[in-house]
């Protein structure tokens, strides 16, 4: 008998359990085949640094909330509406993620006195009434699981393993999900291992048919497919997002893509991925340190490759040096840094954007270097690609900052046309460029465009043009070594005059106002672009006026920032540092904006950027 | 040794040169600024007469350094160049060889910039075999910083920062180059041009990473340093010169030479003709295992520099990095060019309209 259906708008959901139960492939699996509902959705996996922590601890517990709905969103939520909870650890560690009043479906088998005890319940939350507020139900989903194996040829472990699948089918069920992805992927997954295979598919079934018939779920809830513009889209982390802007960046471009690289979280997969991509000439390296990544990648710009090198901030700071060397000659090269938390190790898993000013000021001299920050996990491509224009044109080496949220998180993404896509034609030196005293034509590495001020890229093999350069300052045209002190200043503050002009060549800052009327502006950078917006809507929805802009080049900022700012009574800065864009802004413009800040790890809540907002309306 | 160089295999894929070269094609235009009577101008003039045997163009040849008075050397060449970082210089040329196999890459380095801030570098450069030939000049001193004592120092030696003596025990950078995995490893000495154009040349020719040991005067701050092996009269007895497939003698009239004991161990034997020359080891630079590379490494005192092997210690064929990636880039190319459209589109998609 069919259950009653009930319409959504939207639900968040927020699967947790041990390290080792799968959540993430669950939360994962779960998202693929709501993407392919067509629902928007926005998702936010939050594990622990420890690759396994003891199994049942609340270190050890690994989370991914997901948020989808039928209309556009931002985030991936605040409060969830449902916690699915494999033990004690992920119910402790997790219902205050929750909202009152909702749902929580749990693994009673695993509340044993124990596993209670090592997370100091001093009572089972199952029934001691302490979870009154929420729906609760507690299912045996490992008894359930091994039960619905029974005639598999597998072990009561290999059994249990597949209660994931099991709370997966659940899940499909209640929200009306498509089941084929999973069993593709199941297959693909499992496909030498027949026996776990069919046991997986069946575990995943089990859970299906047990939502179907069991009378703990009364209802079977909708989810409309969400209006998003005509397309075709696919789901995409940033990490992958930035993988492929730069192989995009490659193609568009004429160059090969080398990426030179050392091992961190959470910047590994953008290595991992672009290793897989050797058919479109890709070479990555793994090198000894990350002084080494770098230094490969600018050797290889030196010959004429579309260079990137890939870490997060404590890799910045051991970069710092070769990114000075990079501005000194003047090289293109795409600096990745995944922020997380800092200082130091700091959180390595968790997200934060505190290495804006180490971006931007974290090397010795006067060493300008443009920065560009995505906005959303798709942006990261889009973001690639402008990352390495900017380095191409301007030769000059160029961050791309994105962060721990931005590069796991996921998003539906409309797949653009490869012909919508820029061109990034690069056309090296080929002949001399100057005359010198005796009339002989020569090369000089030094003579800049008179538009861009870049220099020319003349790579080895070019006859006639063979130069070197170095850190040494150089004489402005002709390269050689120069201690002259005007020179220096002239060169100093031509290299800060190319990176000014590239505001030039981007486009003015946008505002969001829907009717026009707003005296506060909210101005953010990067993965906040998602919190803001939703904020913004929730404030316009009880009748506020406010706007929304966000900067996805910091450096140099557009042409019209200031006049924007001053356009504006209040402006507001959320930042997940301790002010940096505010010091940036304020510095700048002597704009008497206001901070706001946070530095735990996750990502703003909408509810607590809206009440910032309500302060200052 | 003669190698024909035009088909080395090290520089197989370098565009060879239309016309002959000569020694003054590579002087570059700067005004040579190192201290008179420095011997890196020695081995300046040493490369630069050699450069043109390899017969390749000189727009394809890169020098790539790091820091110190030794790494101004690309400037005053006139190939391609740059003057890096302190240390860096192997990591930079590692990416520059990696992605140009039509470039013939030299690193020029000392040995603080190679064995102390550059150590990893050198080290991992050594191990992985990339197609880089690298210089090290040892002068056992930082010149440029003027005259703190380096990691070749010998202990007690007493310099600016060492008034009372250094207290650092010294690198052998041969015996590091042997046990990082080098393929091959290489000594010479600035004032013997013969010698250190005979040793360039093995080196140009060899696939794969080349660590080229030049023991170098500082004139300035650690004067005759390397006197021992250089003055007449006494480098015969101090001065052992490896030639691969022959028997190790030196001395004077060739009357000493190394042997191997009856517990495997290399020893010095003062007077040959007491075996009748039998018992003499006959060096195999292309030996598999470094082990016996490593025991004549360990022959020289470090302090009288008594028994000092020179010439090449190993030079031995193994995988080569940058082949290995081109390798695995043509695999993966095999299937067909890489398909932007299909990449971006992935396999699990679905169309709104
Ligand atoms: S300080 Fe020493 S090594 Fe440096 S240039 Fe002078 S003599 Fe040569």
């Amino acid at each position: 008998m069919a259950k009653p259906v009930v319409a959504l708008e939207k639900v968040i959901i927020r699967f947790a359990g041990d390290s080792g139960d799968g959540m993430q492939l669950t939360g994962d699996r779960f998202t693929h085949e709501t993407a392919s509902f067509g629902n928007d959705l926005s998702t936010l996996p939050d594990f622990p640094a420890e690759i396994r922590a003891p199994a049942g601890t609340l270190p050890g517990v690994s989370a991914f909330q997901l948020h989808f709905a039928d209309h556009a969103i931002a985030t991936p939520g605040d409060a969830a509406d449902v916690l699915v909870a494999m033990n004690p650890a992920a119910l402790r560690s997790n219902l205050h993620h929750v909202r009152r009043g909702g749902t929580l479906i749990v693994n009673k088998d695993e509340f044993t006195k124990r596993a209670l005890e090592k997370v100091g319940y001093a009572a089972d939350p199952l029934d001691d009434g302490s979870l009154e507020s929420y729906n609760l139900n507690a299912v045996n989903l490992t008894t359930l699981t091994v039960e619905a194996l029974k005639g598999f040829d597998i072990t009561k472990k290999e059994a249990e393993r597949a209660k994931n699948m099991f709370a997966l089918g659940l899940l499909s069920w209640l929200y009306d999900r498509g089941t084929e992805g999973t069993k593709a992927f199941l297959r693909a997954k499992f496909g030498r291992k027949p026996e776990i295979l069919a046991a997986n598919i069946a575990a995943f079934e089990a859970g299906w048919a047990y939502g179907e018939t069991t009378e703990d779920f009364a209802v079977q809830y909708e989810i409309a497919p969400a209006p998003l513009p005509e397309g075709t889209y696919r789901n995409i982390t940033g990490n992958i997002a930035l993988s492929y802007g730069l192989i995009a960046a490659s193609q568009l471009s004429g160059l090969p893509l080398f990426l030179g690289s050392y091992p961190i979280t959470p910047a590994s997969d953008i290595l991992h991925e672009l290793s897989r991509h050797k058919q479109f000439g890709v070479r990555t390296l793994q090198l000894e340190d990350e002084i080494a990544g770098i230094g490969a990648a600018l050797g290889a710009a030196y010959g004429g490759s579309l260079a990137v090198t890939t870490t997060s901030g404590p890799g910045i700071a051991l970069k710092a040096e070769t990114i000075g060397l990079a501005v000194a000659t003047e090289l293109p090269l795409v600096v990745v840094d995944v922020q997380r938390g800092g200082p130091s190790t700091g959180l390595p898993t968790k997200t934060e954007q505190a290495d804006l000013l180490q971006a931007m000021y974290g090397r010795n001299g006067e060493s300008p270097v443009p920065i560009v920050a995505p906005q959303s996990p798709s942006d990261c491509f889009h973001a690639a690609i402008e990352a390495s224009r900017i380095a191409l044109t301007y030769r000059t080496p160029v961050f791309l900052l994105s962060d721990g949220y931005l590069a796991n998180g996921s998003e539906p993404w409309r797949i653009p046309e490869v012909a919508e896509l820029p061109d990034l034609h690069v056309d090296f030196a080929t002949e001399p460029n100057h005359v010198d005293e005796d009339g002989q034509p020569v090369f000089w590495p030094f003579k800049r465009d008179p538009e861009t001020l870049a220099r020319p890229w003349a790579i080895p093999g070019t006859p006639g043009l063979e130069h070197r350069i170095g850190g040494i300052e150089k004489a402005d045209g002709s390269g050689a070594i120069s201690y002259d002190p005007d020179n220096h200043d002239f060169m100093v503050r031509t290299r800060q005059a190319k990176v000014d002009r590239i505001a030039d060549s981007i486009p003015p800052l946008a505002v969001d106002d829907p009717d026009g009327r707003a005296r506060v502006l909210v101005l953010g950078w990067g993965s906040t672009h998602g919190p803001i917006a939703a904020a913004c809507h929730i404030v316009r929805s009880e009748g506020g006026a406010v706007a929304q802009a966000h900067l996805r080049h910091l450096n140099p900022f557009p042409a019209n920032t200031g006049e924007v700012l001053r356009g504006y009574e209040r402006v507001l800065i959320p930042e997940m540092n301790l002010g940096q864009l505010w010091m940036l802004i304020r510095a700048k413009y002597l704009v008497d904006a206001v901070g706001y800040h946070q530095v735990r790890g996750l990502p703003f809540k909408a509810t607590e950027l809206a009440d910032q907002i309500r302060e200052l309306l | 040794m003669t190698i024909d160089l035009p088909t080395a295999p090290a520089l197989s894929l370098v565009p060879k040169a239309d016309a002959p070269q000569t020694a003054k094609d590579f002087k570059s235009d700067q005004e040579v600024r190192w201290c008179p009577g420095c011997g890196d101008y020695a081995i300046l003039a040493a490369v630069q007469s050699f450069l043109p045997e390899l017969g390749v163009r000189r727009e394809n040849i890169v020098f790539v350094s790091g820091i110190g008075c030794s790494s101004r050397f690309p400037y005053y060449m006139n190939t391609y160049g740059m003057h890096s970082i302190h240390g860096r210089a192997p990591a930079i040329a590692t990416g520059l060889s990696t992605s140009r196999p039509d470039l013939s890459v030299w690193v020029v380095t000392g040995d603080g910039d190679a064995l102390s801030i550059g150590g990893n570098h050198f080290l991992h450069a050594l191990r992985r075999n990339v197609n880089i030939k690298i210089l090290l000049f040892n002068n056992r001193i930082y010149g440029l910083t003027k005259g703190q004592y380096s990691p070749t120092s010998e202990a007690g030696k007493i310099t600016k920062s060492t008034p009372m003596g250094s207290i650092d025990y010294p690198f052998n950078p041969i015996s590091v180059a042997l046990g990082a995995e080098a393929s091959f490893v290489a000594r010479t000495i600035d004032s013997d041009r013969k010698h250190l154009v005979g040793v360039l040349r093995a080196a140009a020719a060899h696939e794969g990473t080349a660590l080229v040991e030049i023991y170098q005067n500082c004139n300035i701050f650690n004067d005759g340093a390397w006197d021992p092996l250089k003055d007449a009269g006494i480098r015969e007895d101090n001065l052992i010169r490896l030639e691969h497939g022959q028997p190790i003698r030196f001395g004077r009239d060739g009357q000493k030479g190394v042997a191997r004991r009856d517990d495997g161990m290399l020893m010095v034997v003062d007077d040959v003709s007491e075996c009748g020359g039998e018992c003499l080891w006959v060096h195999d630079a292309h030996a598999a295992e470094p082990s016996t590379a490593f025991a004549l490494s360990r022959l020289a005192d470090f302090t009288t520099l008594e028994h000092t092997a020179i010439g090449v210690f190993r030079d031995v064929a193994r995988p080569v990095y940058d082949q290995l990636l081109a390798q695995q880039l043509d695999r993966a190319a095999a299937a067909g060019p890489g398909d932007l459209a299909g990449l971006l589109r992935g396999r699990d998609t679905w169309t709104i309209g």
